[in-house]
C-alpha cells in the first residue's frame, strides 16, 4: 500500500519538478514548483513525519508560493525565445547532484527495511523545541521580527 | 438509548464496514475514507443548498421583502432551479486566458474548502480525518486558498480579475495572522493540536451549571470575537467583501467566470464559511457538547449543527446589516487593533492557566485584556485627527 502510494508520489513529484524546470511560461513554472512542494510534504505525511509536512504545506505553500508568483508578476518577462543551453545552470545542478549521491552512498544506515521508529507526535515535538533547543528558536524569533520591521520600514511613507 | 442515536451514524458506518470485513486491510481502510468523504459531501452540498435559499429569505425578512417563493413551498426548491440554470448556462471563457488555470482554480478553491472540513469533529466520534495535527493542517491546507485566488486572477487575463486578486490576497494575508494566533491560546490551554482533544476539554461543567467552554474564559470570549471577525474576512463576506466591490472592480477575482465555474467558486465560499464557523464550533463554542448536563440526551451532532447554524445566522445578519469597509480601514484595523489584541489574547490565557484556572485567573485575564484593549483605543483614536481630509487618487 505504502509502496504503491511511494511510486505515485515519486512520479508527480519528479515530473513536477521536471516541468518546473523547463516550462517556458514562469507562472506555469510556479504552479508546478507548488505541486512538486505538495509531493514532497505528502513523503512526509507517508514517513509518519505530519508536523514536518503540514509545516511545508504551511510555509512553502501559503506563503513561499505566493512571494514566488509575485516576484514574477513584479520582473515581468514572458522569455518565449530560447537562449541556447545555460551551462552554469547544468553545471551547478550537476554538481548538486553528484554532492547527494556522494552524501547518499556515505550514509552508513542505508537499508532498506526502514527502522520501526514511532511517530513523533506534535506534542513531543513542542517539547522538544521548548526545552532543548529554546535558544535557536527563540533567534529565530527574533529574526523573523527584525524581517518584519525591515519590511514595514522599507515601506513606510517619506514624511515631507 | 439516547447513547444509541447519538452513536447512530458511528454503528451504521460499522454495519457498513461489516459487509467488506473479508477483504484485506487496505481496501478496508479505503472504503472506510470513501465512506466519510461521502457523507462529508452529502451534509455540507445540502446544508449549503439550503442555507443558499434560506440566506435570501433571511436577508429578504430583514430588509421587509420576501425574498424567494416562486419555486416549491416557501420557494425551498430555489437551489434547484439556481443548479439547473447555473449547468446550462453558457461557459466563457476569454480568448487569451491561460485555459489550464481559469479551468483548475475554482477547483482548487473548493476542493481545499472540503478537506479543511474534514478535521472538524462534528459529534462524539464523528471526526471524518482524525489526525495529530488537526488544528495545523486545517490552516496549512486553508493557506493554498491565496495561491486559487490568485491563479483565478491571473489565469483571467482581466486588469480587474487581477486587481481583485490582490485585494483578495491582501486581506486574507493580513487576516491570517490574528486567526492562527486567536487559535494558540486554545491550543495552549489544552496542550494539544487535535481538534478532538479540544472539544473533550470543553466537556465538564463549573458548578454544574456553566458549561466549561473557552467562550466563558475573557480570553476565549476576546478569542472568539477575533477570530469571527477574522473569518468574516477570510471567507470574502460583507463587510468585508472588498474584492468584489462591483462598484469597483466588477466581480473582482471572479469576473471572468460564468456558469457552473462561478457556481463553484460560490460554492467554495460557502464551504469555507461553514468551515470557518465549525472551527470557531470547535475552539471556543464547546465543540458538540450540550450547554447543560440536563441537555445531554439529545444527539451530540445536533448541538454542533445547532451552533453551526447559530453563527451562519450572525453571518447573514451582518451582511444584512452593515456597508463595506475600505480597504485601508480594513487594512488598518488588521494590523494596528486585530494583531495586538490577539497576542493579548495569548497573554491573558498564560495569566489565566498560572492563576489557578479558577475565579482568580478568570479576574485577571480580565484585567488584562481591559487595560490593553482601553489602551489600544486610546492610542488609535482617531476623533482628535479630524482636522482636514485629504483625498488621495492613484499616484
Amino acid at each position: 500500500m505504502s509502496g504503491v502510494a511511494f511510486i505515485l508520489i515519486s512520479i508527480l513529484t519528479l515530473a513536477a519538478a521536471l516541468a518546473t524546470a523547463t516550462l517556458p511560461n514562469l507562472m506555469h513554472a510556479a504552479f508546478c514548483f507548488v505541486l512538486a512542494l505538495l509531493g514532497l510534504a505528502s513523503f512526509f505525511f507517508l514517513l509518519g513525519a505530519e508536523f514536518v509536512g503540514l509545516a511545508l504545506v504551511f510555509i512553502y505553500i501559503g506563503a513561499v508560493a505566493v512571494l514566488i508568483v509575485f516576484t514574477i508578476l513584479l520582473t515581468r518577462r514572458d522569455s518565449k525565445e530560447h537562449h541556447g543551453v545555460n551551462w552554469s545552470g547544468v553545471l551547478i545542478a550537476f554538481a548538486v547532484f553528484v554532492g547527494l549521491i556522494w552524501a547518499v552512498l556515505k550514509t552508513q544506515s542505508l537499508s532498506i527495511v526502514p527502522p520501526h521508529i514511532r511517530a513523533l507526535t506534535v506534542r513531543q515535538i513542542g517539547q522538544t523545541l521548548m526545552t532543548g533547543y529554546v535558544w535557536p528558536l527563540q533567534c529565530v524569533g527574533l529574526l523573523l521580527t527584525a524581517a518584519l520591521i525591515g519590511a514595514l520600514v522599507l515601506v513606510m511613507e517619506e514624511k515631507k | 438509548m439516547s447513547s444509541a442515536l447519538d452513536q447512530i451514524f458511528v454503528h451504521a458506518k460499522h454495519w457498513l464496514l461489516s459487509w467488506i470485513a473479508g477483504a484485506p486491510g487496505w481496501v478496508v481502510q479505503i472504503v472506510s475514507s470513501l465512506i466519510n468523504i461521502v457523507a462529508l459531501l452529502i451534509v455540507f452540498l445540502t446544508l449549503f443548498a439550503l442555507i443558499s435559499v434560506l440566506e435570501r429569505k433571511i436577508l429578504g425578512r430583514m430588509q421587509n421583502r420576501y425574498g424567494p417563493n416562486r419555486v416549491g413551498p416557501f420557494g425551498l426548491f430555489q437551489p434547484v432551479a439556481d443548479g439547473i440554470k447555473m449547468l446550462i448556462k453558457e461557459d466563457i471563457v476569454p480568448a487569451r486566458a491561460d485555459k489550464v488555470l481559469h479551468f483548475l482554480a475554482p477547483v482548487i478553491l473548493a476542493a481545499v474548502a472540503i478537506l479543511t472540513l474534514g478535521v472538524i469533529p462534528y459529534g462524539r466520534n464523528m471526526t471524518a480525518f482524525r489526525i495529530d495535527g488537526g488544528i495545523l493542517f486545517f490552516f496549512a491546507v486553508g493557506s493554498a486558498t491565496e495561491l486559487a485566488v490568485f491563479m483565478a486572477g491571473w489565469a483571467s487575463n482581466n486588469k480587474f480579475s487581477m486587481l481583485g486578486a490582490m485585494r483578495a490576497i491582501a486581506q486574507m494575508f493580513s487576516y491570517e495572522l490574528p486567526l492562527i494566533i486567536t487559535v494558540l491560546p486554545a491550543v495552549m490551554v489544552v496542550g494539544s493540536l487535535m481538534p478532538d482533544r479540544i472539544v473533550f476539554a470543553q466537556g465538564e461543567y463549573t458548578l454544574g451549571i456553566v458549561p466549561r467552554w473557552f467562550v466563558f474564559t475573557p480570553w476565549g470570549a476576546a478569542a472568539f470575537i477575533l477570530f469571527f471577525v477574522s473569518g468574516l474576512v477570510e471567507s470574502n463576506r460583507t463587510p468585508f467583501d472588498v474584492p468584489e466591490g462591483e462598484s469597483e472592480i466588477v466581480a473582482g477575482h471572479m469576473t471572468e467566470y460564468s456558469g457552473f465555474k462561478y457556481a463553484t467558486f460560490f460554492l467554495a465560499e460557502y464551504l469555507g464559511m461553514f468551515a470557518v464557523s465549525g472551527m470557531a464550533v470547535t475552539l471556543f463554542l464547546g465543540g458538540w457538547h450540550a450547554p447543560a448536563r440536563v441537555l445531554e440526551f439529545v444527539p451530540s451532532y445536533l448541538w454542533f449543527f445547532g451552533k453551526l447554524s447559530a453563527l451562519l445566522f450572525v453571518y447573514i445578519w451582518l451582511r444584512a446589516t452593515l456597508p463595506r469597509t475600505r480597504v485601508d480601514q480594513m487594512m488598518n484595523v488588521a494590523w494596528k487593533f486585530m494583531l495586538p489584541m490577539a497576542f493579548t489574547c495569548v497573554i491573558a490565557a498564560a495569566v489565566w492557566h498560572y492563576g489557578g484556572r479558577g475565579l482568580r485567573g478568570w479576574l485577571w485575564s480580565l484585567l488584562v485584556i481591559v487595560v490593553v484593549y482601553s489602551a489600544l483605543s486610546i492610542l488609535l483614536d482617531t476623533r482628535r485627527k479630524f482636522a482636514r481630509r485629504v483625498y488621495r487618487f492613484a499616484e
